[in-house]
């Protein structure tokens, strides 16, 4: 898959200002960015969903404005909504998809039984999908889009408003699919989701790529893993950072210095003794793998939005 | 080809395995018409006049024939509206199938629909006094131009639900009440002041419904306008228009990327 200076305009308002991606055959990338920075429109072009105004795609070797039925006969998508049909049973619906795919009766449910036992929803086949929770609804979903054994598959937000029970579920399901071979553009607000899930981070912020990089790559650009001491009192805190060393971040408000070590036990040995030997009684000393939440405040300069999950 | 058939199909059995399993949508439809037969027929019916004379109960049913139907494309603009905004649509789009197998089912499933309604809308008027005069054939023709028209109105709802969001959807009455009043459904234009009686006359629900009755034989038939005495021809004309202009503005539409 790749994409060169994508450009899609809404109402004179660039919703996608000159986007670039390469996804190599058969890994993950995760597309971060916190609402309204253009995954979904990116997605949704790379789909064949959404004309481009500027930029060319490919998706699975076929140009997604000259050979759009191409592209559609290689890929799934699962949107931002689920598109399951409550008032079928998740058989049902699995049949639909399998016939909507042009195949025949027998073979659409033959594959349906199949995709239900893979996606672990067998003993619910025949109920009603409303009367499933939010995390079978998704498998379903998934599963839905597995029918024609896509080689290239697009989620949008996959778990957005599932509790973290759900979440896992349907990460399971992701690395299972992964694991088959397929394609996948995974967008998500959660940095931990993209963590989890992506051998490769595109980190998106109105419409660019801010950053890009594997998870480790992108923790190592704020200094891999950092040291962080909180002390009792805001006295002690000069003495903490002149332990820590010349670059250290204090913060007077929580009591807290910090600095990016390399060598990690070893320096956490040297800080607790030094610290010792100054009659300095720390409150905790931890190391500290930096969040994508910390690399996402470095590289774009604001917050990640991160909502509160249901 | 072949599979525009399939797809039509699956499509259309989605809709009907709805009505089938929630019946309770189905049942709320119907019962709107069949209150309001029984009010405006045996409530209002002995202080109502029919112009040139006759029996009100003959008269309106043809007239509540033709509201079911314009009533109809709120149910069409609801669906097409509702799988735009839950990504069906999207997956539709994105996936091999034909085209325009997704309008195509969209079609058979209301028509499947309105023919019940009109069925069971039929029936009960026969038990409380309308019936038809000119034979079964005639009468056959008459349903048939009301499909006519409910198979035009597809196409408009489609538009107009690709083009609005399921809550916008839902006030679609609020314009379809008038536009069914403002109509010869329930009362005869002539008995109308002077601009309202050109736009019900003019109503392309009017023409269906007065060729209606003059197939059914009821009465409240002709009129002095044009549109009065060509109802026949404008009861196949109006719904040609119709699907003349938003046959293609649907397919457009629909293959608006940038929606
Ligand atoms: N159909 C549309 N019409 C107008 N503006 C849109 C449309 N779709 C998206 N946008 C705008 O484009 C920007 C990117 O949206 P989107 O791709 O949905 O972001 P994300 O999926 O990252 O939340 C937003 O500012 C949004 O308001
Ligand atoms: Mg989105």
């Amino acid at each position: 898959m790749l994409a060169e200076g994508l450009r899609k305009m809404f109402d004179k308002k660039a919703a996608l200002d000159g986007f670039d991606l390469a996804v190599p055959a058969g890994t993950v990338c995760g597309l971060l960015g916190p609402n309204g920075a253009g995954k979904t429109t990116a997605v949704r072009i790379l789909a064949t969903l959404l004309r481009l105004d500027g930029g060319r795609a490919e998706v699975a070797g076929h140009d997604v404005a000259r050979e759009a039925p191409a592209v559609r006969r290689q890929v799934a998508l699962n949107g931002q909504q689920s598109t399951v049909d409550g008032v079928l049973t998740g058989r049902e619906n699995l049949v639909m998809w399998g016939r909507l795919y042009h195949l025949s009766k027998r073979q659409a449910e033959v594959r349906a039984d199949e995709l239900l036992e893979q996606f672990g929803l067998t003993d619910a086949a025949g109920k009603r999908a409303k009367l499933y929770s939010g995390g079978m609804r998704r498998r379903l979903d998934l599963a839905s889009s597995f029918i024609m054994r896509p080689s290239v598959l697009f989620l949008d937000e996959p778990t957005t408003g599932l509790d973290p029970r759900n979440r896992g579920e349907v990460w399971r399901e992701v690395k299972r699919v992964v694991a088959e071979g397929t394609t996948v553009l995974l967008t998500t607000q959660y940095l931990d989701e993209a963590d989890q899930l992506a051998d490769q981070i595109v980190v998106m912020d109105t419409g660019r790529v801010a950053a890009q990089g594997t998870p480790d790559q992108l923790k190592s650009k704020l200094g891999g893993d950092r040291i962080e001491v909180v002390v009792r009192d805001a006295d002690e805190l000069p003495v903490a950072a002149e332990v820590l060393g010349p670059d250290a971040e204090v913060d007077p408000d929580t009591f807290r210095v910090s600095v990016a070590v390399a060598d990690r036990v070893a320096a956490l040995t040297r800080v607790t003794s030094a610290l010792a030997a100054r009659g300095v009684e720390a409150e905790d000393i931890a190391l500290r793998r930096p969040t994508l939440d910390d690399v996402f405040l470095a590289i774009t300069g604001h917050k990640a939005v991160s909502e509160v999950r249901a | 080809m072949r599979y525009a058939a399939i797809d039509s199909w699956i499509v259309a059995k989605r809709d009907l395995i709805h009505w089938v399993r929630e019946p309770v949508r189905v049942f709320a439809n119907l019962a709107y018409p069949i209150i309001s037969v029984l009010i405006f027929g045996l409530v209002f019916g002995s202080a109502m006049n029919v112009f040139g004379g006759g029996d009100y109960i003959e008269f309106l049913l043809p007239g509540m024939f033709g509201q079911t139907i314009a009533f109809g494309i709120a149910s069409t603009i609801m669906m097409v509206s509702m799988d735009a905004d839950r990504g069906v649509t999207d997956r539709f789009r994105a996936s091999p199938m034909s085209q325009t197998g997704v309008v195509a089912g969209r079609s058979i499933a209301d028509l499947v629909n309105s023919s019940l309604e009109l069925l069971v809308l039929a029936l009960c008027g026969l038990v409380i006094g309308w019936s038809f005069h000119d034979g079964l054939l005639n009468a056959l023709l008459a349903f048939a131009l009301f499909l006519w028209l409910r198979f035009a109105l597809v196409w408009v709802g489609i538009y107009l639900g690709l083009l609005v969001k399921p809550e916008a959807a839902q006030a679609s009455w609020m314009f379809l009440f008038p536009l069914t009043m403002f109509a010869n459904t329930f009362v005869s234009p002539e008995l109308m002041p002077g601009w309202l009686r050109v736009v019900a006359e003019w109503n392309p629900l009017s023409s269906t419904v007065a060729a209606a009755r003059e197939l059914f034989g009821n009465p409240g038939v002709g009129g002095d306008s044009w549109a009065a005495q060509n109802s026949l021809l404008l009861a196949v004309l109006w719904p040609a228009v119709f699907v003349a202009i938003f046959w293609p503005l649907s397919v457009l539409k629909y293959r608006d990327l940038s929606r």
